[in-house]
């Protein structure tokens, strides 16, 4: 059923399902396409079906399965006629990566990781049932609904520097925190300024090769260097804002008469009062979680002034990896807003794009592609090319290719630690069991994910990343 | 049986059966806990009360997990015990006693959090007297 139509490019049919719109299109290599689950295309096929989809329902080469969009799905809808889905964008919003940089070598981090890793787990709160030390009252958490990043930067963690570094700057315009429920509010104070549990992290790495030194030079990267990758999301705030909203649009879909293969795709018209307040809501935890992670980088940098006195901590990026946004794009010669949502998936802009902060405009925006525990991650450059191929997106992770209870069967936590400590790597968790779910060897190697993105020119690779330790929920 | 795990690569999926919509509820409740954390180990100290109404029982089944995973997160407790009991007039309505306790990490050792319930092939297949209800649910982990 999968044509390949090009190198690295499969498409899928119109009439592989019913009702389908647009073909489908997966960029992935032959090797990495074998792994892919007959759900995941499956999904692929679902989300052509949904009204006003623009060109094709895509998914990238770190595609696996998913609920409602397949884990790195991106797809565009027309402001006219088209759709907003919390199934393209899923629960955890604005689950996203930030790095880091400091102007510490591995040699001078290396012997203290240790104690570095202990510090850092104990200073920023994890796992299940974790509360902030942080402690916001109901308007400013509005605020923060509101300004994102912003926010946080106001209150005194960070600095202006880092809102130019994030993507759309820390805040997505057009939040509505009137449409956040009691409930939503209940649940993300006490974990405003947590990192969450699973698949979240908070990494201490080191630049272990430099693809491409002018774009690394640009972003402030050199090889043997010392950053901090935080990888986190929204929390319970965004969970409950995707859950209540759900239900909503699951009523929507009926009113509406949309036709639906998966309940999960819910949806309603752009334009009409349920997907405007989706998008308010949606657009306010995405802010929470800009915020969110804004914080745990300032508690990130405390604890590194203790180790290292007066260290500077730049940050060099912070990208989305589930959300919705309104974003210009060609469409058949003609600039066109589009509603795109990208489940699993990382923008990508090249030097065209204003939304590139101005000192990496004439290189592209950074993508920060996190590896498995223990394995390296990669910093990529943003393209040109993926405004034509992919409404400007690439892949976001490595992809999972082992279910967690298979993990949990085949790994033991104790056991993972210990190689992992093997290799050098510190590892902190709040429970052992995560470690065992997020072994190494459940992902699929994410080297060959970005030679793909790479290959495909829709972002360029500059930099890998060793892991020295790492923190767990 | 009272719930049964389907192979997911990413996320978790499962099947909770009952000789009632009310027994398959508080096997779907089990099941979900069952994902996070060892429920022998959870006591029935504090009773939570939830009254929820949808529609049609598929939209009440996944207000009511949905609504325990809020108890869990807001309330900070877990929950072992589910007492259900349903009216249908129109409107399905539900009335239920959760017991459980708050959460002590001295005693209660977590594995896979759960962030939401998804409607991915969310489904609710009544039952007769030849087969139990059966819903079948898919958890964003």
């Amino acid at each position: 059923m999968l044509k390949k139509i090009d190198e690295n490019i499969y498409e899928l049919p119109i009439g592989y399902k019913e009702g389908m719109r647009v073909p489908g299109r997966i960029f992935i290599s032959e090797s990495l396409l074998e792994m892919v689950e007959p759900g995941t295309v499956e999904q692929v096929a679902n989300v052509a079906t949904l009204p006003g989809i623009v060109k094709y329902s895509m998914a990238m080469p770190d595609a696996h399965l998913g609920y409602g969009f397949p884990i790195g799905g991106v797809a565009a809808f027309r402001e006219d006629g088209g759709v907003i889905s919390p199934g393209g964008v899923g629960f955890d919003i604005n689950c996203g990566v930030r790095l880091l940089r400091t102007d510490l070598t591995v040699e001078e981090v290396k012997p203290v990781i240790s104690d570095l890793i202990e510090a850092l787990f104990n200073e920023i709160p994890s796992g299940v049932g974790a509360t902030s030390r942080l402690h916001v009252s109901d308007s400013e958490l509005t605020e923060a609904f509101i300004a994102g990043a912003r926010w946080a930067v106001e209150q005194g963690y960070g600095t202006d520097d880092d809102l130019e570094h994030c993507e759309e700057n820390g805040c997505l315009k057009g939040a509505d925190p009137a449409q956040v429920s009691t409930k939503a509010r209940k649940r993300g104070r006490p974990q405003f300024g947590t990192l969450g549990s699973g698949n979240h992290f908070l990494e201490v790495q080191y630049v272990g090769e430099v693809y491409d030194e002018r774009i690394a030079r640009r972003f402030g990267l050199f090889k043997g260097q010392v950053t901090v990758m935080i990888h986190c999301g929204s929390r319970g705030a965004g969970h409950q804002i995707c859950t209540d909203h759900l239900e909503v649009l699951a009523r929507a879909v009926k009113k509406y008469n949309i036709d639906l293969p998966d309940k999960q795709l819910a949806c309603a018209p752009i334009g009409t009062p349920e997907a405007t307040n989706y998008f308010g809501a949606m657009a306010a935890a995405a802010n929470y979680a800009w915020a969110n992670r804004q914080i745990i980088a300032h508690w990130t940098r405390e604890v590194f002034t203790k180790y290292f006195g007066d260290v500077e901590m730049p940050l060099v990026y912070d990208v989305a990896h589930n959300v919705a946004k309104i974003e210009e794009h060609m469409v058949d010669g003609k600039l066109e807003r589009l509603y795109v949502h990208r489940k699993g998936a990382t923008r990508s802009f090249g030097p065209s794009r204003k939304e590139v902060p101005q000192d990496y405009r004439d290189v592209g925006q950074p993508l920060l592609i996190p590896g498995s525990m223990g394995t390296p991650s990669y910093v990529l450059c943003g393209q040109d090319r993926a405004l034509e191929l992919t409404f400007g997106s690439a892949c976001h992770g490595s992809g999972r290719i082992m279910s967690r209870s298979q993990a949990k069967k085949t790994y033991r936590g104790s056991d993972v630690r210990a190689s992992l400590q093997r290799e050098g790597i510190k590892v902190m968790a709040t429970e052992p069991a995560v470690l065992a779910e997020e072994a190494p060897e459940v992902y699929k190697p994410s080297h060959e994910v970005v030679e793909v993105v790479h290959a495909l020119g829709l972002a360029k690779k500059v930099a890998q990343m060793i892991p020295l330790g790492v923190s767990k929920g | 049986m009272q719930y049964e795990f389907l192979e997911h690569t990413a996320d978790v999926k499962f099947r909770a059966y009952g000789s009632s919509p009310e027994e398959m509820l508080r096997n779907a409740a089990l099941a979900m806990f069952s994902v996070m954390i060892d429920t022998e180990t959870v006591r029935p100290e504090r009773i939570w009360e939830v009254e929820l109404e949808a529609e049609d029982l598929e939209s009440l089944a996944y207000k009511w997990l949905s609504e325990l995973l809020f108890l869990f997160s807001a309330e900070v407790a877990v929950f072992s015990d589910f007492d259900i009991s349903l009216s249908h007039d129109g409107v399905w309505r539900m009335n239920a006693r959760v017991l459980g306790e708050n959460i002590d990490r001295k005693r209660h050792s977590f594995e896979t959090e759960i962030k939401a319930v998804t409607l991915h092939q969310f489904e609710v297949r009544p039952g007769d007297s030849d087969r139990p209800w059966m819903m079948q649910v898919v958890l964003d982990v």
